[in-house]
């Protein structure tokens, strides 16, 4: 009987230490719900706070890789900023008094975005690179890649915002698709994808691999080099990718846009479970991490809070998600 | 109070973790100036009994008094002050402060305003050093230190808390030779002071040359105590292990082939030169030499880990270019690690992934994907094969025990279904019974015509086991040996710590 207890006890342990967080956040739904029953439940605000997070979201995604890789990028928002006004100078309508390129039309939309989408690449194969070919912190490598990035934004742009875009691109920012607003739907397609990528290639094994132990991982026979730059690149294309949104959204990019991003997106990821010991973390963490914070949000706006009272719930947040954390890694050692 | 001839006498421990009975009212009784072994296979307790004794963990009953002094509720700092230290198996330095900061750690001799005496803590370090008969400079980083000396700072750290016993967990699991007779010379010597010391080694050779008397235990039971002279290795072992185990290298003679691989002037760099051997189709070689004779290094460079300055691999009459693990792999090696923590498993991963993680290029189906059904599937096959004990192939693979995670490197590694495999030290801290079970495993590869190259620091598993012995001396091949009745351990070692090159080995 005694044993059948203790069994169970260790269930409900197991239960709540794997899908804590998740708890928390369902929590914090139904506590919203309860308070406010009018505002909160309702589609239009439940597609909202999914529209809310898609950004910040496809960013997680990628940092999910790389933090279970046991690195970091502190890039993403300086990434995001370089490809958003690379992709806005190139959607540029007739009507802008300021352009980046004097006599460039608004191109086809697909122009822009694989643009975009090889800058962020490209940032990530050099912060990836000197990681793996010169063995430099990944804090180091990205936190130069951030700063260089930022400066690139002002060269770019000469210090001005980028403006009056192309329908185009205004098109992922808030446009619907059906009921569903763009951004919802292309964070829906990555989650997918990056789902796909870490859990059932070999790419996405070696990710846990090289986290979990990196000098077990050469000698397994896996391509450590190689996949430490692949890693960040696909940390820059969703950088790249969000950098879409982003711009759609906003209309008119400022060389200063998205600053700071990279701690939201580093917090969401570790709220979600991911642990920055290596070798620990899931999409699905990722994508519950982003949501909490995104519920915070909107439940603070709804109840009238002072939004400044957000920053510090959110950084205790953040505390608190890594110490339940690491009690539950002790508790297995 | 009337005075004892113990310095701890531990009656009755019991220990219980939720759902687990560590320790079932154990016995300890340790002499005065005496060096006890304490044996016992993986999870025998012996580790527990230590956490009770140190204050680590409370034992849930018993009684534990220690030096005339009844001990209740104590932390680890109390146990020190009292004068129980214990060197642990894995050391820990601070490896970049000198050897005084890591001795007085927290506890700095100071001077009047308050501030760190550094002259003050050079000079006493230097004289506790000395009386240890070790004449480092005090300022020596400790990452500059051989593990041995480590190892014997850690017991000059002791003395400075003035301990009066010391709790050794494995400490020559790291070191050989020399260094060992260095090690047991240094504890003879802290014996002589009449101090007392624990000492706990799988390794039963050396308890019986450095102890007085042993206990033994198994599954959480006192077995028996004796004096060390007074009982025979084969009973030992019986009572650790609870069965008799008749053959400790279950060695099945097989035909040996042709030649598998032959390896040719191969250098790397200063870690070793110009070495040629080869090794054929059912053959076990063994690779015998001390500590940092290159041995690591040498099946490291051969398996593409580290850059090879000269010389070739030639496998089947070919030669290879192995430029990198995933090389070695596609040419049929398998390479079970030293040292399983630093390279070999991935902790926090399961046990699934630990297994395939060497193979995954073979478990894909056709659209590229990995197939989690022919993971699941090999997985089982192989945990049911060498006999993984876990309770399922999700748990994360620290949490099986040492001897389980061995068998988990091990299933790596068949699974890529090698042609050659190189061992390095296969049975390193494992206990008697799960030996004798990877011992039979190695000996049924070679039956199914494998080559193997098995390094090992145990010159009685390199006898047991191998049909030729290739000997290294500081980086350079000093001997090729057929294993025959007459090779003795002391032959080896002449081997092995021989100066010159070869050129005279024709006597072996």
């Amino acid at each position: 009987m005694k044993a059948n207890n203790s069994e169970k006890l260790k269930n409900l342990n197991l239960i709540f230490s794997k899908y804590g967080i998740a708890l928390i956040l369902v929590g914090m739904v139904i506590l919203m719900t309860f308070l406010k029953p009018a505002s909160f439940p309702t589609g239009k605000n439940i597609l909202n706070v999914l529209n809310q997070s898609a950004i910040v979201g496809i960013m997680a995604l990628g940092m999910t890789l790389v933090i279970i890789s046991k690195g970091i990028d502190l890039s993403v928002g300086s990434v995001l900023a370089l490809a958003g006004v690379v992709a806005a100078s190139l959607s540029q309508t007739e009507a802008a008094s300021i352009k980046v390129f004097e006599n460039l039309g608004p191109l086809p939309i697909f122009i822009p975005i694989l643009a975009a989408l090889a800058v962020g690449a490209l940032c990530g194969s050099i912060s990836g690179g000197l990681i793996a070919y010169t063995g430099i912190p990944a804090f180091i490598s990205t936190l130069g890649m951030m700063t260089v990035a930022r400066g690139a934004v002002f060269l770019y742009t000469r210090g001005q915002p980028v403006s009056k875009l192309s329908e185009g691109i205004l098109f992922f920012g808030s446009n619907m698709f059906k009921v569903i607003p763009v951004p919802v739907i292309v964070y829906a397609i990555m989650i997918v994808i990056t789902a796909l990528l870490l859990g059932y290639t070999r790419f996405g094994k070696s990710v846990y691999a090289i986290g979990g132990n990196i000098n077990a991982a050469v000698v397994s026979g896996i391509k450590v080099k190689r996949n430490l730059v692949l890693i960040y690149i696909y940390a820059g294309i969703t950088a790249a990718i969000a950098s879409i949104l982003f711009t759609g959204r906003v209309a008119s990019v400022h060389p200063g846009a998205a600053s700071g991003y990279e701690l939201t997106v580093i917090a969401a990821t570790t709220i979600g479970g991911t642990s920055h010991s290596g070798g620990i973390g899931t999409i699905w963490g990722a994508v519950v991490g982003t949501l909490m914070l995104s519920v915070l949000t909107n439940g603070f706006t709804l109840l009238g809070i002072d939004p400044y009272w957000q920053q510090i719930v959110q950084g205790m947040i953040i505390v608190g998600a890594v110490v339940l954390d690491m009690r539950k890694n002790a508790k297995k050692a | 109070m009337a005075e004892t001839e113990y310095i701890l006498e531990a009656t009755n421990i019991v220990k219980e973790f939720p759902g687990v009975h560590a320790l079932k009212g154990v016995d300890l009784k340790v002499k005065k100036g005496e060096i006890l072994g304490l044996v016992g296979e993986n999870g025998a307790g012996k580790s527990t009994l230590m956490k009770c004794i140190i204050g680590i963990h409370p034992p849930s009953s018993g009684e534990i008094v220690f030096d005339s002094v009844q001990m209740k509720k104590y932390s680890t700092i109390d146990a020190l002050n009292m004068g129980i230290s214990m060197i642990q198996q894995e050391l820990s330095p601070i490896e970049h402060r000198p050897i005084m900061e890591n001795i007085w750690i927290g506890r700095e001799p100071r001077n009047k305003v308050g501030l760190v005496d550094h002259q003050q803590m050079y000079k006493i370090t230097k004289e506790l050093l000395k009386s240890i008969g070790m004449d480092e400079d005090p300022k020596m980083l400790v990452k500059d230190l051989t593990v041995a000396k480590q190892q014997m700072v850690e017991i000059a750290k002791a003395i400075s808390y003035q301990a009066k016993l010391i709790i050794m967990d494995e400490p020559t699991s790291a070191i050989s030779g020399n260094e060992i007779t260095e090690l047991f010379s240094l504890m003879r010597k802290v014996k002589e002071e009449g101090r007392s010391i624990i000492y706990i080694s799988h390794k039963l050779d050396e308890i019986y040359t450095i102890t007085d008397r042993v206990v033994i235990l198994r599954d959480g039971e006192f077995i028996a105590s004796s004096d060390i002279d007074k009982i025979e290795v084969t009973k030992m072992i019986e009572m650790m292990v609870g069965r008799e185990i008749n053959d400790f290298f279950p060695k099945i003679k097989c035909d040996i082939g042709e030649v598998k691989m032959r390896v040719e002037g191969l250098s790397s760099g200063k870690k070793f030169q110009n070495i040629s051997f080869d090794v054929r189709k059912g053959e076990i070689l063994g690779v015998a030499g001390l500590i940092g004779a290159g041995r690591t290094e040498l099946i490291e460079t051969i398996f593409g880990i580290r850059k090879k300055t000269a010389g070739k691999v030639i496998i089947d009459g070919k030669e290879v270019d192995i430029k990198s693990p995933a090389d070695a792999i596609e040419n049929g090696m398998a390479f079970l690690t030293e040292d399983r923590r630093l390279n070999g498993i991935f902790p926090v991963l399961s046990v699934k992934i630990n297994l395939v993680v060497a193979n995954l290029n073979h478990l894909v189906n056709k659209s590229g994907f990995l197939s989690n059904k022919l993971i699941v599937k090999k997985c089982l096959e192989y945990i049911k094969a060498i006999q993984i004990k876990t309770p399922s192939q999700e748990q994360i693979v620290m949490n099986l025990s040492g001897g389980n995670q061995q068998k988990v490197l091990v299933g790596r590694w068949l699974m890529t279904n090698p042609e050659i495999l190189f061992l390095d030290e296969p049975t390193r801290g494992i206990d008697v019974g799960t030996k004798a079970e990877i011992h039979k495993l190695i000996s049924e590869l070679a039956g199914q015509c494998k080559s193997i190259v098995m390094v090992s620091s145990e010159l009685p598993e390199i006898l047991g086991m191998s049909d030729r012995i290739i000997v290294l001396n500081e980086g350079r091949l000093t001997g090729v040996l057929e294993n025959t009745k007459e090779l003795t351990q002391e032959e080896v070692m002449k081997y092995a710590t021989k100066r010159e090159l070869q050129g005279e080995n024709n006597e072996g």
